[in-house]
């Protein structure tokens, strides 16, 4: 076996990545998908590190798991879910719509399959540094950036407004 | 290390993503497979711009400020769809997504 150190942490990594996946989809505990879509995360964070691209890596962490996660989890816990308390789909409408994603699975890779793309080389590149990115975020981005902090505060001020007891 | 392991990986998190979405009816579990759906597209978006940056392109770095805006909108996008759950549960006392065929009366 002539594997890299780059492609044997890649397996590690997407093999983590996937079984956490599929355990958010059938875990019959909300609190339990929460916990595998934060390891999910975390080897998506690990991904990004191995193709340089550090500040979109620790960002991910924070507002994912740092804050989108800790988001969920409060809700969940503010409701007080469980295992039991959990809607039930009827068994054929749950097989439906795991063939439905297999089928698209299917689709999608025979479709790339035979694609011709370069390969990643194992060099590092400087591109994902906050220096290269924040000249790029200011000089050509700036506009957008000030949108989204528009985008921010509405979302805020609607958060709010919708959460308000009437 | 060819790009196409990524792509693979990344259809593979985003049909996991949408068979949550047609499997559970949980409507934050639901909520969390788009999550997953959104992030199996920043990975690749994250793999094509490895992908220019090998290749020597200096706009390479558009690619990872696009994730950036990406995860921008999702945190905008879970602040308010956590809100109309709260605001759901609040009036009905489930987050069976079933009930909300019924919002109307």
């Amino acid at each position: 076996m002539g594997m890299s150190i780059q492609q044997i942490i890649f397996m590690v990594l997407s093999v983590i990545a996937l079984v956490s996946a599929l355990g958010v989809v059938l875990s019959k505990n909300p609190v339990t998908s929460v916990l595998c879509l934060i390891v999910t995360f975390f080897t998506i964070a690990g991904h990004y590190i191995m193709m340089n691209a550090q500040f979109l890596a620790v960002v991910h962490i924070i507002v994912y798991a740092g804050a989108i996660m800790v988001l969920f989890l409060y809700v969940m816990m503010l409701m007080n879910m469980n295992a039991d308390l959990e809607p039930q789909k009827r068994n054929w409408l749950k097989y439906a719509g795991a063939i439905s994603g297999g089928a698209l699975l299917v689709v999608l890779v025979a479709a790339l399959r035979d694609a011709s793309m370069p390969a990643l080389s194992p060099q590092s590149t400087d591109i994902g540094l906050i220096k290269n990115l924040g000249q790029t975020l200011f000089k050509q981005y700036v506009v957008p950036f000030e949108v989204s902090s528009i985008l921010f505060l509405s979302a805020m001020v609607g958060a709010v407004v919708i959460g308000k007891k009437d | 290390m060819p790009v196409q392991y990524y792509i693979f990986l990344s259809i593979a998190l985003f049909c996991i993503g949408v068979m949550g979405v047609l499997m559970r009816r949980n409507a934050i579990i639901i909520f969390m497979c788009i999550e997953l759906m959104l992030n199996a597209v920043n990975l690749l978006m994250v793999a094509f711009s490895k992908m220019w940056a090998d290749a020597g392109r200096v706009d390479a770095g558009s690619a990872q400020l696009f994730v950036f805006f990406i995860m921008v909108v999702a945190a905008a996008e879970v602040a308010v769809g956590l809100a109309i759950i709260t605001m759901v549960y609040r009036n009905t006392h489930s987050v069976d997504i079933n009930i909300l065929n019924r919002l109307k009366n």
